[in-house]
């Protein structure tokens, strides 16, 4: 299995960094502005998204109050599970649910920008729309992902995008970072080789295309 | 998960994380729309051999704000008062298209008896079976704990060394019996009080510590009290000569709330005989949770409902 890493950490601050701009610029300030990570990583990204808007934009934490978790912050940012609302429960896949966490301001009248980490079949941010639903009713909702990989299957897209990455279905696209993984770095692993220049291990064989394993698609796009 | 049987069969691992789920859904419980899609399309089926009020309308608030479809069973006045077996009414229902099944039965390992049968091939919740087990009631007197006890922290945690006094009808009460399974899982130290007539014959019932005196085990200081129904149902014999020797004895009486600490919380699965196992001052009292057990309730259940009827179905997987 090819394994190659195409955003290292530097990458990844910087394109958190220009995704903060981008927000604040299509905004017209921080006016009304709230962000809503999708656990795991896009949770952990909205924080760090949180904490770079703390730096560049005086406004962001003018009205600095107690956020979701009880701390101090900038009380903009919070946690969207969206595990109830996939289209794909009951398909033998237990899934637990993640904490949902919402600014004590609410969301309604706001304007919610969505983080996940990628973006691919759409599917999970269909579900954090639905999710969204059942919490308030949003002035607009935006979508901000550090990779889009492509490949959707409902028509949705992004608004902010960290890095596009074209790869293949059969490829698997992953973000480690500091905070759950120990090391900042998105890598795509290769599920079957057709380049032998890229076969890194020998011994890996050249078999034809081996069953998806349904948990890992969906766990790169979760 | 599969099925809720016994929280015998529970891990600690397991345990934690129906708990944790349930935390979940409380927070749900709080929102404007109380309401998740995610057993949409599913139809559960309450399945009521024996009497229950509060029981029954806690799962099925739990399985509507999950967005199932409840069929609610009760036997009396159904075709098994004509004599129809279980398994006959199983199949029934079966071929009517059921995605779960909610079961309280008078006969003691009744759900299991479901569960493992090859009638139907869904998911068995037990809701109560005779004087067995009642976990989902466990469950929630252990998430009841851990919310007072570790507060926001609770996501995780156990109930490492937390002293729990069980007083009253452990012989008949399948909510003792699931208790003290769990809450030892948990790491909680278990001890009963009650007369020796209302004690299984053994040293240590299900592995706890037993008191026939309920002023000697207050007085060790426990950080839960924990009153048991006297269920006059059951009570065709003569385990105590009347109702007022046993509150004197072994009722929370306001003499000895007051005495208790400010916080050791007061617990008790309902429906209350008020005046005969705790008094009203007990039951009113702020440190008694008995109304946050019913609200937990349904918290509880949804996360059961929502791990058995979407978690991995491998056939014939073994129990929880």
């Amino acid at each position: 299995m090819g394994t190659r890493t195409v955003l290292q950490q530097p990458d990844i601050t910087r394109a958190l960094t220009r995704i903060a701009h981008e927000i604040l610029e299509a905004n017209h300030g921080a006016s009304d502005l709230l962000l809503l990570g999708i656990p795991t990583r896009g949770a952990v990204l909205a924080e760090r998204l949180d904490r770079i808007l703390a730096d560049i934009e005086p406004e962001w934490s003018a009205d600095a109050r107690p956020g979701a978790d009880g701390r101090t912050g900038s009380g903009r940012v919070g946690t969207l599970d969206v595990t109830m609302h996939r289209d794909d429960l009951g398909h033998g896949i237990g899934r637990a649910p993640h904490r949902t966490t919402i600014p004590a301001s609410g969301i309604d009248g706001r304007v919610v920008v969505l983080v996940d980490d990628v973006l691919y079949s759409g599917r999970t941010v269909r579900a954090a729309l639905d999710a969204l639903q059942g919490i308030g009713r949003p002035r607009a909702v935006r979508l901000a992902v550090l990779v889009d990989r492509g490949h959707r299957e409902l028509p949705i897209r992004a608004d902010h995008v960290g890095k596009n990455l074209p790869t293949a279905s059969d490829e698997r696209v992953t973000l480690r970072l500091t905070e759950t993984d120990g090391s900042d770095e998105v890598v795509i692993e290769q599920r079957m080789t057709q380049d032998p220049r890229e076969t890194q291990d020998p011994r890996e064989p050249q078999d034809p295309r081996e069953p998806q394993d349904p948990r890992e698609t969906q766990g790169a796009d979760a | 998960m599969k099925h809720l049987l016994s929280t015998a069969d529970l891990s600690r691992d397991e345990a934690i994380r129906i708990l944790d789920v349930a935390e979940e859904m409380a927070e749900v419980n709080t929102r404007e729309v109380r309401k998740l899609p995610a057993l949409r399309g599913k139809t559960v089926v309450n399945l009521f051999f024996e009497d229950s009020t509060r029981t029954r309308i806690s799962f099925e608030a739990a399985a509507k704000r999950l967005s199932a479809d409840v069929i609610n069973f009760a036997a009396k006045g159904s075709s098994v008062s004509k004599g129809e077996s279980l398994k006959d009414t199983v199949q029934t229902l079966g071929a009517m298209g059921i995605d779960g099944i909610v079961m309280r039965h008078p006969a003691s390992g009744a759900p299991r008896v479901l569960a493992e049968a090859d009638w139907i091939d869904v998911p068995v919740v037990n809701a109560g079976d005779g004087t067995h087990e009642h976990p989902t009631q466990a469950l929630l007197d252990a998430f009841t704990m851990r919310r007072r006890l570790h507060g926001v922290a609770s996501r995780g945690a156990g109930l490492d060394g937390v002293r729990v006094l069980i007083v009253g009808d452990v012989l008949h009460s399948r909510v003792a019996r699931s208790n003290a399974w769990l809450l030892r899982t948990l790491g909680a130290e278990v001890t009963f009080a009650a007369p020796p007539t209302l004690l299984p014959a053994v040293d240590r019932p299900f592995g706890a510590a037993v008191h026939h005196d309920l002023d000697v085990a207050l007085a060790e200081d426990p950080d839960v009290v924990m009153l048991l129904r006297i269920q006059q149902e059951r009570m065709n014999d003569a385990f105590f000569p009347n109702p007022r020797e046993y509150t004197r004895h072994f009722g929370l009486t306001a003499a000895r709330t007051a005495r208790l600490s400010d916080r050791t919380l007061i617990m008790h699965p309902g429906p209350m005989n008020r005046g005969l196992e705790i008094a009203g001052v007990a039951a009113d009292d702020p440190r008694s949770t008995v109304v946050e057990q019913v609200a937990n309730g349904v918290s509880v259940r949804m996360a059961v409902l929502y791990l058995a009827l979407t978690g991995e179905h491998e056939p014939k997987e073994s129990v929880a």
